[in-house]
């Protein structure tokens, strides 16, 4: 790994802020949570997928369902890789028949991902809806997949690498380029 | 950790963390039979062949299920009835399955190291379903697993394996895997079944199921073979049932959470009685189920290693 | 026939405790003059940085003819002798049909003319058939040329048997060898019974099934005064009976094969059929002890038990395939690389063993430098190293356990009788 120069595109305080709108957006005013399932791609859009969900149900005091997704077993680039990846498990302790299900994942990029994620949602079932949220949108989309809700697009060229760093799994909230 | 490995062949050579991988991928695995659509993509376009020169409706079931759950095509190739009893060499019969274009030969044989063999000359990925009495790596995982689930670890733990000891390659896997990860394997038979050398895999040996069982976290029973009785290796099923079937009234010596597994196919009265079987502390059940899930974690890493 | 002087070469004769550079003149295919010889000849072989030893002789193969000719023919199996220095077998009477009767001993001999490379004397059958239950016309196959008795690949099962076949081949000077294995504890055992097999799950021939068959065989030999010949010793403890009974003056001699002083059961976790024999490859202990036994004396002789098999036989599954490997090609390498060159036996020593003794068991005049004697005679090339391949063998069959081996000890030339039958390119 090049030791490559990095610039904080957001820091702690905005990326709490950016949740924060999200959260605004998904929830629509509280209309039929009751509905709304948020489900967080490993392994960032695990923590949140946490703290979305935790935030909407502190405002308007509904318990939603909440599910993790490990989408190893549908990408479609496991013969390429190098590295053989661990699986961890998929937790979707809910019935996704007829559900508003808002996948949750850190950065959209190429949009293989999120295939992949949609068409593992739908081996559990039909769900009425699958909406996106993503923290950032780096652009360079490889599928036809875009984002419903976008915590901060940014520009960046195809060889620089965007980390997302969270304080559940990194110890602090932070956005870098590479 | 990566899995490096093209072949499954046996716990004997698997370091503890390997085979701690394959447990924990059978976790992940384990999730998928919940679902309504019951598959997952990853062999999708991939061939697997179950290649058993012994017949086994249970064991082929369960690799055939793992493999399409995994949505790769399944053909069944029982040698028993084909070129093998015409004289074609092991070599020729895979070399030849091998020309069609498989990525798994899952091979089941009634002597030792038909997939060892095997995996020297083809470049698929071979996976041991049984090779006469050596080892059934796949069968001893499941049991660890089973074992994982319910106690949490397998270190420390206490383990007896009961039965034929000798001719049996759930037996020699099993221990291979409880040393690896740290169990006390005890190995429980008449001593015309239980061969002393065992010792020197560092298992302890009883030939009294009495004495030992107060002692076990969990007893795995072996099914007791007719043809060992009628090679006059012990004096008769009566016997062997008197003094090492496990039933209810040995089953009060043993410890309240005591996990009773067994292979299967079960004789019922033989080596375990109905009641025992069917109980509270029986989870034959689960290690079916479980074998489904540690199958799926086989056949994904074996096919995940890169040529 | 043309004369050849063999000029310069280190002469081995271990007869008469020769070992000095030496010429060697033939003439009619006899040896004519040994020492600093100054007359010429038709044909003169440099043999100066070489070694020049008697044909060496192989008292225990297996050529398969007849029945088998695909795997082994007596021609093929002279001509890959000859290749390897040797120049003389014997070969076992286990073919189909056996050779219990005068008519097929002379046939083996009749073959062996043919061929015209290396001599090859036919063991004849101790029993009828090899079945085991009564004797074969041991008058008859000596008449027809066999140079002793065996029903090797099998055991004479019966102790009364073997007393009566001990006895009986006293008339003739012929001695009776035996292949020492209690088949009722054997069974279907395919590899040593050990830690190996324990964890292998293979079914185990126990070192106890060979000494319970050669304690019982050296008692016969006791009480009878026959001569033994205990066939590919492989346990530490055959070793240690045998030890004992030369000691106490029984008429007892044995052999072990390169294998059997070379590899251990360890060679069987690869599964390849090219290590399962009978008796099997055993423990570290007991090739340590076969070593012991060639160092002092107890064991007489080294042979190769050849036994070749076809390339779908031995490509079975372990269990199913059968028993056996070749071995005379790898019969002078193996011994100079595994016990000349560490020092184990001396050169003269190891020659005696493969010479000497071997002849002496079976009471025919060969194997020796000596003027008047046939030439039969190995020019070997003992210090260039070279890899063993058996895909180049002159023998029909590839079940060999020692394929790509580093090994010392080559012929250069070989001569029978006063003929060249073989030359290294």
């Amino acid at each position: 790994m090049t030791d490559r120069a990095q610039q904080v595109i957001l820091d702690s305080v905005q990326v709490g802020e950016i949740i924060t709108s999200l959260v605004r957006q998904i929830a629509q005013e509280g209309k039929n949570l009751g509905n709304l399932a948020i489900v967080g791609i490993r392994r960032r859009g695990v923590p949140l997928a946490q703290r979305i969900s935790a935030q909407i149900e502190k405002l308007y005091g509904v318990k939603l369902e909440l599910g993790i997704l490990d989408i190893t077993l549908y990408r479609d680039d496991l013969s390429l890789i190098a590295v053989q990846p661990v699986v961890h498990a998929t937790e979707i302790n809910f019935n996704v028949e007829g559900k508003r299900i808002v996948l949750v994942d850190d950065v959209l990029f190429t949009g293989r991902t999120v295939r992949a994620a949609i068409s593992e949602i739908l081996d559990f079932g039909r769900p009425a809806k699958i909406e996106l949220a993503v923290l950032v949108d780096r652009g360079h989309r490889e599928l036809p997949i875009a984002a419903d809700y976008i915590g901060k697009k940014i520009e960046t060229r195809r060889d620089e690498l965007v980390d997302v760093l969270l304080t559940e799994t990194d110890g602090e909230d932070k956005v870098v380029i590479r | 950790m990566e899995w490096t490995r093209k072949d499954l062949l046996g716990l004997q050579e698997l370091s503890q963390e390997e085979i701690t991988t394959i447990l924990d991928t059978a976790q992940s695995f384990k999730e998928v039979s919940t679902r309504s659509i019951r598959k997952v993509p990853p062999l999708r376009g991939k061939v697997v062949v179950n290649l058993f020169f012994e017949p086994s409706t249970r064991t082929r079931i369960s690799f055939e299920l793992a493999a399409s759950r995994l949505s790769a095509d399944v053909i069944n190739f029982e040698a028993t009835t084909s070129s093998a009893a015409k004289g074609e060499t092991l070599t020729d019969t895979a070399r030849n399955i091998e020309s069609m274009g498989v990525d798994v030969v899952v091979v089941r044989h009634s002597v030792p190291g038909a997939p060892h063999r095997l995996a020297k000359v083809l470049c698929a990925s071979v996976v041991n379903a049984g090779d006469g009495s050596h080892e059934h790596p796949t069968q001893a995982l499941l049991d660890i697993f089973t074992i994982r689930q319910h106690k949490g670890k397998v270190e420390g733990l206490t383990v007896a394996i009961v039965g034929d000891i000798g001719h049996s390659r759930v037996a020699r896997s099993n221990i291979w895997g409880l040393k690896k990860l740290g169990a006390n394997v005890i190995l429980v038979g008449p001593s015309t079944l239980v061969p002393t050398k065992f010792k020197e895999l560092g298992a302890e040996i009883s030939y009294s199921l009495d004495d030992v069982i107060g002692r076990c976290d969990a007893i795995n029973v072996l099914r007791i073979q007719l043809e060992r009785q009628e090679a006059g290796l012990f004096p008769s099923i009566r016997e062997y049932s008197r003094l090492f079937g496990l039933n209810v009234e040995r089953m009060k010596r043993a410890k309240p959470d005591v996990l009773i597994m067994h292979p299967g196919p079960i004789n019922r009265g033989v080596e375990i009685t109905p009641q025992v079987a069917d109980g509270s502390r029986s989870v034959i059940l689960e290690q079916v189920a479980n074998g489904l899930a540690v199958r799926m974690a086989a056949l994904y890493l074996v096919t995940s290693v890169k040529r | 026939m043309p004369t050849i002087l063999i000029k310069g070469g280190r002469m081995i004769d271990p007869a008469s405790n020769t070992d000095r550079v030496a010429d060697v003149l033939i003439k009619d295919g006899k040896i004519a003059a040994l020492g600093s010889v100054s007359q010429t000849a038709k044909t003169v072989i440099d043999a100066r940085g070489l070694y020049v030893a008697p044909g060496l002789v192989d008292m225990h193969t297996h050529l398969r003819e007849p029945g088998n000719e695909e795997e082994e023919t007596i021609a093929s199996g002279a001509e890959c002798a000859v290749s390897a220095g040797v120049t003389t077998l014997a070969c076992m009477p286990n073919t189909e049909p056996a050779i219990d009767n005068e008519g097929s001993a002379a046939f083996i001999i009749l073959q062996s003319e043919r061929a015209g490379k290396a001599n090859v004397f036919p063991i004849g059958a101790v029993t009828h058939q090899r079945a085991g239950e009564r004797l074969s016309e041991m008058g008859g196959l000596v008449r027809g040329g066999a140079v002793a008795f065996s029903d090797d690949g099998s055991p004479v099962r019966s102790a009364e048997i073997l007393r009566r076949a001990l006895l009986y081949a006293k008339m003739f000077g012929k001695a009776i060898i035996n292949h020492c294995e209690d088949t009722d504890l054997s069974r279907d055992g395919v590899m040593h019974s050990g830690y190996v097999s324990m964890v292998l799950g293979l079914p185990g021939i126990s070192s106890a099934s060979e000494e319970i068959m050669v304690a019982r065989d050296i008692t016969l030999c006791e009480i009878t005064g026959g001569r033994l010949h205990i066939a590919h010793v492989s346990t530490k403890g055959s070793v240690d009976l045998i030890r004992v009974a030369k000691r106490r003056g029984i008429q007892v001699t044995c052999e072990a094969t390169p294998h059997h002083f070379t590899l251990t059961d360890k060679c069987v976790e690869t599964f390849d059929p090219n290590f399962k024999m009978n008796p099997p490859l055993r423990t570290e202990e007991d090739v340590a002890a076969i070593k012991e036994g060639l160092k002092d004396g107890t064991i007489d002789v080294i042979a190769s038990d050849h036994a070749p098999h076809s390339r779908e036989e031995k490509e079975l599954e372990f269990s199913f395939a059968p028993f056996g490997v070749i071995g005379i090609e790898t019969l002078l390498p193996i011994t100079i690389t595994e016990l000349v060159k560490p020092g184990i036996l001396s050169l003269i020593d190891a020659i005696r063993k493969l010479t000497v003794n071997p002849v002496r068991v079976l009471s025919i005049e060969k194997g020796t430098l000596s003027v008047g004697r046939d030439a039969d005679i190995a020019i070997l090339d003992l210090d260039t190293e070279y890899t063993i391949d058996p895909e180049k063998f002159k023998s029909k069959s590839r079940n060999c356990p020692f394929a790509a081996r580093r090994v010392y000890g080559k012929a250069v030339k070989t001569i029978v009788r006063g003929k060249i039958v073989f030359e290294s390119r």
